[in-house]
């Protein structure tokens, strides 16, 4: 980052380049039977990316929506694939391989889609703003909440 | 029944249309959840951040969560699952995360000098120096 904006970054509230180190415990590498969302889009993200590195978090804990929710994802993915790709195209491929669960009970997908080399010069994981309580009687949430659930 | 189906379908081309000249009338258009002032979403407030930061202070945006049918509609427009979402001189840009990421590596600045706007880091770097 240049230093100059650098600099005016820590003069926001909400700190926009936070990030946290990588972890080396993997509990996210592990699916959890209670989670299908979580597993099929593992499942998905690995079969289409072979990914180098993959991590997805359920982030619906952030969010104003109940407890066990599987709306809001963040996802990092390392993968050879994404060379010489432009972000958009990156975060296009994903969005195609996410189509599904898109459509029906994912309401946002944080993505971080990076090549190998990326990935070795800043292994870190964004993270995602505080939210804002925009879920919070939204009638498209709750539809996408009644999809999970079903 | 298929007259209510017809109607739906012209009105929801009306806006594929509209849609399409909403994102050319202004340089920079962002369709969020709530507005610059008051966003509603922490991923449409960092949009709106950002772009405050970089002195991008007018722009138009578009409130989705007013509007169910723009909602949707600016997703099939878009091919794009989720909101908020950045348009830049009629071209879809990304959402939030790719912002952010512009912001972070530099990128930002040049594509809103692209658009002749002069990023307000710029003037900040200018002055610490």
């Amino acid at each position: 980052m240049l230093p100059s904006v650098s600099r005016c970054a820590r003069h926001i509230t909400v700190s926009l380049s936070v990030t946290r180190p990588l972890a080396h415990f993997r509990p996210h590498m592990d699916p959890d039977p209670k989670r299908p969302i979580e597993r099929t889009i593992r499942t998905k993200l690995t079969d289409k990316f072979k990914p180098d590195h993959l991590e997805v978090h359920n982030e619906s804990y952030m969010h104003a929506v109940p407890p066990g929710s599987e709306t809001h994802f963040r996802v990092l993915v390392v993968s050879s694939q994404f060379v010489g790709l432009p972000l958009i195209q990156r975060h296009r491929l994903v969005n195609e391989v996410l189509k599904e669960e898109l459509s029906s009970c994912v309401h946002a997908l944080a993505i971080q889609a990076k090549d190998p080399k990326q990935w070795g010069m800043d292994p870190t994981l964004g993270k995602s703003p505080p939210c804002l309580g925009g879920s919070k009687g939204d009638r498209t949430v709750e539809e996408k909440l009644k999809a999970g659930r079903d | 029944m298929r007259a209510a189906s017809a109607r739906f379908l012209c009105a929801a081309t009306d806006l594929q249309k509209d849609l399409g000249e909403m994102v050319k009338k202004d340089k920079v258009v962002v369709f969020m959840k709530g507005t610059p002032g008051q966003p509603m979403c922490g991923f449409s407030n960092a949009v709106a951040q950002i772009l405050r930061m970089h002195g991008v202070d007018h722009y138009a945006s578009y409130n989705v969560l007013e509007d169910q049918e723009l909602r949707e509609g600016v997703k099939v427009f878009s091919n794009w699952p989720t909101i908020p979402q950045v348009y830049f001189n009629g071209e879809f840009v990304g959402g939030c995360d790719i912002l952010l990421q512009m912001h972070q590596n530099g990128d930002l600045v040049e594509e809103l000098k692209k658009l002749g706007i002069r990023s307000a880091l710029l003037d900040a770097e200018k002055e610490s120096k």
